[in-house]
């Protein structure tokens, strides 16, 4: 066994792991740090289900070694609620009845969160690209479209009174 | 307090017909539900399965000697594990079959042996080891090569049943099924337009996200537990029990959160292998299957070859409908929707004379399973095509020539039973009347429509309903939730208790914590289950107010039950201050000991459902490639009980319609071996190909359910594919006979049209 000492931050907090060589961040964030918010639904990167961010950035984590983690900064749907406040896409997803099954949902969050960040009046077809790499077969999409529309505007309102 | 059935058209609704959060929601929105892939036991182990990769071959022998000597290895199994134990039923013995080959791999990605080890290296390290020596065997996966005489024979003792005298000599064909009424010969000769023509779909996958996962513990003692993501853990539990020759009330099953379905989590595929590693190395072994595994090695539908010849007379009447259904089910009989297909195909209309012939046939492809309304979209895809060429023929609306003739209250349906009061008809007008249908269309688009039917199911459910001491609710349903169905369930619960929807939660019961529920199929949960949450709710308000007239010192029925609260029934009854559930419940371990309701039984009086399906679709002439621009979905839901998650059922079933009819399909090599495993080559619609999918819910009772609920959840899926085919004739004045319309198809059927027109010009 030639494991490999792995020092990162996931959602903000400091975290410490061994790995092997060959295992995936999605292996480590699943089976070792008990992470499973992030889903393997193709392990090739076509299905979006595993979307975590590296550094802000969006990130299928079935693509990416966990020895590759090293200093930068992960984060899972696991850290997008804070405390007891859900994330306004969170809370959106809800209402609008945005899961049927629920696999596909915290990569679309993830998702979601990442283009609204760069983005926060996104129209219909930039949503609908900016998701196209995720995966849904439960919902058509709609409700998700509707979803986003809906936490962004409410997320802009809020940003403006911020400032 | 009324305990019939029938629908009361008056009644109000408090809860029902809302749009309340689900209960689950929190769960999945933060990572926390658990996913049959989420869960560990402690000291588990890895379990892998090695497939066939050969299309059919004979197995000769398997050494597994060198496997067993890895350090690491804990078990490895093969078709030695699983004597039959099936006592002569051939559908358990084919499921058994499927899950570990046995003189024969039948289909590439067929399991042949499976190892349990420590860890996935060594897993895989020791799946080289095993050697496998096959005899390679000519194979067939098309439907129509596996029917002629000469076609590599895949069971050599299969004669075709449904025909009389039963063949002498073996086939691919396992059965013959007809359905009808009338004479189709005299019909057509009635007929002034015949139009004739025959269709072929590829294999399509239900395409869930989520691959299949199994955690499985089982003693040498012969007990087990099993951690899956099932849409019926039941049938898991009593599947599994019987290949592994234990008492089922020794294995139980939880169900885990489920990441899709849509009838391919129907069945076991690593159950039975993962108890059985886990026997035999008496440690926990978990079985995740890969996205390739999927594909290859679970059940998609069936591909087709149909053909149709339907008549009319000159004033737009149909005299006769005349079918042919061959679909390809894998490697065992009894698999293909073929008799679904036959059923459904011509269900819209109203027909004096009508024959459906259907041709269930094996071919050396994976066991195929139910995906949504099986065997009904390609059904409706061939008959709704040459409706809609017939209308043209005519000179009449489309819509108006499926109105002419379309089912109704009354009408011999084409598959036997007569029709209820059904939405085919409102579905019909309410779409004529839709802006959609009067839109315009810009260049390069074309609409097309399609009518849809499915018959749903009712099936067993079992449901238990607790009332702790705080006036609040439990209702236990053994029904896995795939799209938000517990909120159903609370909902209903709710609304003959009186009390709020966030009063009552619901839960998935494992197998050994409630009686037996059918697998969540046939559209029959929200039906059935939920039919059994409301008679729950209402064997509950009877010892509600038992516990109330006890406590008055009444008569049981002088006490009635309205909206949370136990009454006295009337003047004469008595007059005292009506009981709250709350306070019923803080009594109750002083007036009798806990209250629960229950209920168990086999629902009857599923309603059908109707759908009319709007598409429009602009096509790029130069490439191929074509575009949804606009979609509507018109559909009878009998009673929508959360009608968001109605519509959700369908525009995700329209969705996976569209993905059929554009994009998806099963490609095989000359070599009989799967050449587009993946989600980038076997492409399911992504956000960026779709518009919103417009929705319209319409309610006609179903007689059968106090609420007059009907399935929704697969008709959706039944229109989108003639629908799309219609619009791209439209657009492209080129008819696609074959799916799925992909860009490659549809450039040359645009440029085979032009040559021959243009020789024609010449």
């Amino acid at each position: 066994m030639s494991g490999i000492k792995v020092n990162t931050k996931i959602n903000g907090d400091p975290v410490e792991f061994m790995c092997e060589p060959d295992e995936t961040l999605l292996d480590v964030l699943r089976n070792r740090l008990n992470l499973t918010g992030a889903k393997e639904g193709c392990s090739t990167g076509d299905c979006g289900a595993c979307s975590v961010t590296v550094d802000g950035r969006l990130t299928c984590s079935c693509l990416v070694l966990g020895a590759e983690a090293e200093g930068h900064n992960i984060g899972t749907i696991e850290g997008m609620a804070h405390g007891e406040e859900l994330h306004p896409l969170q809370k959106k997803f809800i209402e609008h009845a945005a899961l049927q099954c629920g696999i596909c949902t915290p990569g679309f969050l993830i998702a979601a969160k990442s283009l609204l960040d760069k983005n926060p009046d996104p129209t219909e077809t930039e949503i609908r690209f900016g998701l196209a790499g995720n995966l849904c077969r439960c919902t058509g999409y709609d409700k998700i479209v509707r979803a986003v529309q809906d936490a962004a505007k409410d997320m802009r309102k809020t940003n403006r009174k911020g400032a | 307090m009324p305990l019939d059935n029938a629908p009361d058209s008056k009644r109000k609704y408090n809860v029902v017909g809302t749009r309340p959060l689900r209960p689950d929601g929190i769960d999945k929105v933060t990572g926390r539900a658990k996913f049959g892939a989420d869960a560990t036991a402690p000291g588990q182990l890895v379990g892998r399965i090695l497939r066939s990769p050969h299309a059919h071959a004979k197995i000769k022998s398997i050494d597994t000697s060198k496997a067993e000597k890895l350090a690491g290895v804990k078990a490895v199994i093969t078709r030695e594990d699983f004597p039959d134990l099936t006592d002569g039923d051939s559908g358990l013995y084919d499921t058994m079959y499927n899950i570990m080959a046995r003189e024969k791999a039948l289909y590439e990605g067929h399991a042949v042996a499976a190892v349990a080890a420590t860890t996935p290296a060594i897993a895989r390290q020791a799946m080289k080891l095993i050697k496998i020596d096959y005899e390679v065997l000519p194979h067939v996966t098309d439907v129509d090569e596996a029917m002629k005489p000469n076609a590599p024979l895949i069971n050599s003792k299969m004669f075709t049943d449904g025909v009389d005298p039963k063949p002498k000599k073996a086939s691919n064909i396992a059965r013959r099924f007809e359905f009808g009424h009338g004479d189709v010969e005299a019909g057509f000769k009635q007929a002034d337009i015949i139009v004739e023509r025959s269709f072929k779909t590829e294999a399509t996958h239900q395409g869930y996200i989520e691959p299949h996962a199994a955690l499985a513990s089982m003693s040498p003692d012969g007990s087990a537990e099993l951690w899956c993501c099932t849409q019926g853990h039941y049938m898991v539990r009593d599947v599994c029990a019987r290949i592994l020759g234990i008492d089922i009330s020794r294995l139980r099953v939880t169900q885990s959160e489920i990441g899709g379905g849509f009838g391919g989590k129907t069945t076991v595929f690593i159950e039975p292998v993962a108890l059985a590693l886990s026997r035999k190395a008496n440690r926990p072994v978990k079985v995740v299957m890969t996205r390739d595994e999927v594909f290859k090695a679970t059940g998609p539908t069936s591909s087709t070859s149909i053909d149709i010849k339907i008549g009319v007379t000159k004033d737009g009447l149909i005299t006769a409908a005349d079918g042919t259904f061959r679909y390809q089910g894998g490697p065992f009989a009894g698999c293909s929707p073929a008799e679904f297909g036959a059923m459904s195909a011509f269900a819209q209309f109203h027909l004096d004379n009508v024959r459906a012939i259907g041709y269930d046939v094996l071919c050396n492809r994976p066991k195929t399973i139910s995906y949504r309304a099986p065997g009904a979209p390609m059904a409706n895809f061939a008959v709704e095509s040459v409706i809609e060429e017939l209308a043209h023929k005519l000179g009449m609306a489309p819509i108006d020539f499926r109105i002419k003739n379309a089912a109704r209250e009354g009408t011999r349906s084409s598959y036997g039973p007569v029709y209820g009061p059904i939405g085919l008809g409102a579905t019909l007008e309410a779409a004529k009347n839709h802006p959609h249908f009067k839109a315009p269309l810009g260049p390069n688009q074309g609409r097309g429509m399609a009518a849809g039917f499915w018959f749903n199911f009712g099936g067993q459910s079992c449901v238990s309903l607790n009332i702790p001491i705080d006036g609040t609710i439990t209702v236990s349903v053994g029904s896995p939730d795939i799209g938000g169905s517990r909120a159903s369930m609370c909902m209903m619960v709710a609304e003959e208790l009186g009390i709020g929807y966030d009063q009552v939660r619901a839960i998935i019961a494992d197998t050994s914590s409630l009686g037996h529920n059918d697998v969540t199929d046939g559209s029959r949960t929200t039906f059935a289950t939920g039919m059994a949450c409301i008679l729950a709710a209402r064997d509950a308000i009877k010892k509600l107010c038992a516990r109330a007239a006890a406590t008055w010192g009444i008569p049981e029925d002088a006490v009635t039950w309205e909206k949370g609260y136990a009454k006295p029934a009337g003047a004469n009854a008595g007059n005292f201050a009506p009981l709250s559930l709350k306070e019923i419940a803080a009594a109750s371990p002083g007036t009798g000991g806990p209250i629960a309701g229950h209920h168990e039984y086999s629902a009857d009086g599923a309603g059908v459902s109707f759908a009319t399906h709007i598409c429009d679709i602009e096509v790029d002439k130069e490439t191929g490639a074509s575009k949804i621009v606009r979609y509507t979905v018109i559909q009878d839901a009998g009673k929508a009980v959360h009608p968001a998650y109605v519509e959700g059922q369908f525009q995700g079933g329209a969705v996976q319609g569209i993905g059929w009819a554009l994009n998806e399909e099963y490609i095989y090599g000359k070599d009989g071996r799967l050449q587009n495993a993946g989600f980038l080559d076997y492409r399911i619609p992504v956000c960026s190909d779709l518009p919103m999918i417009d929705t319209m819910i319409l309610e006609i009772p179903n007689p059968g359910h106090p609420y007059g609920v009907r399935g929704v959840g697969e008709t959706s899926i039944v229109p989108p594919l003639a629908a799309i085919a219609n619009a791209v004739a439209a657009a492209t004045g080129v008819r696609f006979t074959q799916l799925p319309m992909s860009p490659p198809r549809i450039l040359k059927g645009i440029e085979d049209a032009k040559a021959s027109g243009a020789k024609k010009a010449a």
